[in-house]
């Protein structure tokens, strides 16, 4: 009857479903008050002090459910199921699915381009939101510029897909392009303007970058050489690490800008972006970048408003330039801040799935975890891999885990 | 800081016109599928849809109207009049009546064909095809034009996704399915979390912080984790695929973001309050409904608005828990994802079903935008 229509089935569930939660709360309190500990008769007092006791439990009880049932329970579950083969009726077997899984050379591929990823889409976020939130912290219509550039916030992943892959479209070279990427490369033949937008940006874009992981990576590191203050052992590994990932990444892009000026190019012919492998990644990763830019932008602004202007103005009267101000004032008191929104964008990108699905599925060697993992399940119906697939993702994230309630619990304190 | 001494008027210049690049390159591709989704497929295939903002120059195909209704007779020949603009007059550069040489007539020449048919086209766009009997039956002839467009746009598209489009092409079912889910998925967790929040702000129990500790860690808790469990336990209790299981997934996995972003908020809430309504005998239950719910409007419109986006932006969810076999149940996002695969290159569809699937979310953005904020910023700088 009513099932078949969604409008009237999906009323009918508002009103029962809340209904149900809100009378879940009302009466199981009415009931705690009047029935089990009623606060009259003899033992008025010592009922009203026991039932203030159970009522937390009666507030909490559907939510501590649902987040064991639906979040804690399925971490221990898909161990579980990682350890054993569905084939074998479920028997136990020990390491057997990641044994197969690292002998895949397609999960090698998801790892090494989730790692990509995972550098680049928090790093280019993080810069181009901190980027805005400088630049419109100081002009009129920084509001609207603002909110036009958190706006790709609320597009699906799918709709951002589509989106971007009208854009990267090709047609034959006799044909109009209709991807504006294609229109814009045909344009280049190799003359001036060629050498200007394909070489030289790229080329100090590369070396901006390089120069910014140099800094950060030094920031880290330094604590490593300077003596005293407060060097808890622990942060050691971390800025170590941080430290080789850095020379790490500015070894790739210095070798990278020196790449533009090797490779030949071809010009004149329109390009099948999604299919060029390696570069690929980077295509998805745009839809990705666009869309946390905002976010990243929307909180580093704020962080910014919350700096002193006491030091901004002593920096200024002491005659520090605009970039000075930014990179030795202001960028070091919101650090906190942007590891804050580095974290929340890395959490997003191991999460996200959507953008690879749409767009190439994992074809042309563009395959990341997520997608490997859904691949895995629901097409191959292998839940052994699978599942020691989702446990990847999750030992990924557990430092992150870590650090949030390392953190929350410093803060209740 | 615009006040403050010092600062060059040539760097504010440049910061002007770096915001406005930077905002029009985020712009640019929403316009791109928001101007394409106007269009016929014959425009979008033919140009970019940056050039459908200007007057171009483009080659159409024009079929005179059907001989055998239409012909007049003129002694031993036949005579067909009329104009191919039918109300919408172009300005023609050139014309042409066959497929391989478009453009071999100037606006009033004549041309001729074989055997003495001719046709005439005059520059408002009327014509005369005059031949023999043989010549002139069959279907229309066909004249080919070059001429100036003007910008053109239509709600056709709309008018095919919405409501005329067939299997595929309409998204009116997936539309109300994706309401379907997103409704309930929104209010649910929000009166649950808001409880739970409730309790781990201003009640007094043991295992309070540890609660807390917990919910902070399950916020990071990828879902992917979550998929075959709950799917065999959803297959095993009877619920399948379905409205129920989908809802009660994203009521879990909204769960820990709303209890925390609740919970920041009402514990800043002045404790005064609190403690007054408790010295007048309010119970619990009255507290949190007449004084506290009131007060965390602002905290609950936002994560209102994280669930409602998330919900109606999701994929994932829908996909494991939702869509079954007959397809019936299928949500806009993934409705698109099909149409990515089968329809790669109708843009017109493509882009007119993306754009009614982001324009809630988008609407809901711009009027509850300062409630995004509030929200991103009580749950991420904490």
């Amino acid at each position: 009857m009513f099932t078949d229509n969604p409008a009237l089935l999906g009323l009918f569930t508002i009103v029962f479903g809340v209904g149900a939660c809100l009378g879940y709360f009302f009466f199981s309190n009415v009931i705690l008050d009047k029935v089990i500990f009623p606060a009259r008769g003899p033992n008025a007092g010592k009922n009203i002090n026991r039932a203030n006791m159970v009522r937390p439990w009666l507030f909490l009880f559907p939510a501590i459910f649902a987040l064991t049932l639906y979040l804690a329970y399925p971490v221990f579950e898909t161990l579980r199921l990682s350890l054993t083969d569905r084939s074998l009726d479920g028997a136990f077997v020990g390491f057997e699915n990641y044994r197969k899984m690292m002998n895949e050379s397609k999960f090698w591929e998801a790892v090494r381009n989730n790692m990509l990823w995972l550098i680049v889409v928090p790093a280019a976020s993080t810069a181009f939101g901190l980027l805005v939130a400088q630049l419109t912290d100081r002009i009129r219509w920084g509001n609207l510029a603002k909110s036009l550039i958190f706006m790709p916030m609320a597009i699906s992943f799918v709709g951002a897909s589509v989106i971007f892959k009208l854009i990267y479209d090709t047609r034959p070279a006799d044909q109009n392009q209709i991807g504006v990427l294609n229109h814009v490369w045909l344009k280049f033949d190799g003359g001036v303007g060629s050498i200007l937008m394909l070489q030289v940006l790229p080329t100090l874009l590369y070396l901006a970058f390089a120069g910014i992981v140099a800094y950060v990576a030094w920031l880290f590191a330094k604590d490593i050489i300077a003596k005293g203050q407060d060097r808890s052992p622990w942060l050691l590994p971390l800025r170590l690490l941080v430290a080789v990932a850095g020379v790490w990444l500015v070894w790739l892009s210095v070798s990278s800008a020196v790449g533009v000026w090797i490779v030949e190019l071809p010009y004149g012919e329109p390009q099948t972006w999604l299919t060029l492998p390696f570069w690929n990644n980077f295509f998805l990763m745009v839809v990705l970048i666009w869309i946390q830019t905002g976010f990243a932008m929307v909180i580093l602004s704020a962080a910014l408003r919350g700096i002193p202007e006491e030091t901004v103005e002593a920096a200024i009267v002491d005659g520090a330039n605009p970039f000075q101000i930014f990179f030795k004032i202001k960028v070091p008191q919101i650090m906190g801040t942007i590891v804050v929104v580095w974290t929340t964008i890395t959490l997003t990108v191991l999460k996200v799935f959507d953008i690879v699905f749409a767009m190439t599925n994992g074809q042309w060697e563009t395959q990341v975890l997520a997608n490997y993992m859904y691949d895995k399940l629901f097409r191959a119906n292998d839940w052994g891999i699978g599942s020691a697939s989702a446990i990847i993702i999750m030992l990924l994230v557990t430092p992150i885990l870590v650090w949030n309630v390392y953190n929350a619990r410093k803060e209740m304190k | 800081m615009a006040s403050i001494a010092g600062k060059k008027s040539g760097l504010t210049w440049a910061v002007h016109i770096s915001v406005a690049a930077l905002v029009l390159l985020w712009l640019f591709p929403t316009v791109g599928l928001f101007v394409s989704s106007f269009r016929s497929a014959d425009q979008i295939s033919s140009s970019g849809w940056w050039a459908a903002l200007f007057p171009s120059q483009q080659n159409e195909v024009y079929r005179t109207s059907d001989p055998d209704d239409t012909r007049v007779a003129e002694g031993d020949r036949f005579v067909v009049t009329g104009n191919i603009f039918e109300g919408a007059p172009r300005d023609i550069l050139a014309w042409g009546v066959s497929s391989r040489n478009i453009d071999a007539f100037q606006p009033g020449d004549t041309a001729e064909m074989k055997d003495g048919e001719t046709v005439t086209l005059q520059p408002d766009g009327s014509y005369v095809w005059s031949g023999n009997d043989k010549q002139i039956s069959g279907r229309g002839q066909r004249i080919f034009i070059t001429a100036t467009v003007p910008p053109e746009f239509s709600l056709e598209n709309y008018q095919t996704i919405l409501f005329s489009g067939s299997g595929q092409d309409n998204m009116a079912k997936a539309f109300f399915n994706t309401l379907t889910v997103t409704i309930p998925a929104t209010i649910i967790p929000i009166v649950i979390a808001a409880f739970a929040a409730y309790a781990l702000a201003w009640m007094e129990f043991p295992g309070r912080a540890l609660l807390i500790a917990a919910v902070v860690a399950l916020l990071v808790v990828p879902l992917q984790l979550a998929l075959i469990p709950l799917l065999r336990l959803h297959l095993g209790i009877g619920i399948g695929k379905g409205y129920m299981g989908v809802w009660l997934a994203h009521t879990a996995f909204g769960m820990p973001l709303a209890v925390y972003l609740l919970r920041n908020y009402m514990v800043g809430l002045p404790r005064d309050i609190i403690e007054n309504a408790k010295v007048d005998g309010a119970t619990d239950f009255q507290i949190f409904t007449r004084i506290i719910l009131p007060l965390s409007f602002p905290a609950l419109a936002s994560f209102a608005i994280f669930q409602f986006l998330w919900t109606w932006n999701d994929l994932l969810v829908a996909k494991v828990f939702l869509i079954d076999a007959t397809g019936s149940t299928t949500v806009m996002t993934n409705q698109i994802v099909e149409l990515l695969g089968t329809r790669g290159g109708n843009w017109e569809i493509l882009a007119t079903a993306a754009f009614v699937s982001i324009a809630v979310p988008l609407a809901v953005f711009f009027l509850m935008q300062r409630y995004l904020v509030r929200g991103l910023l009580a749950g991420s700088v904490k």
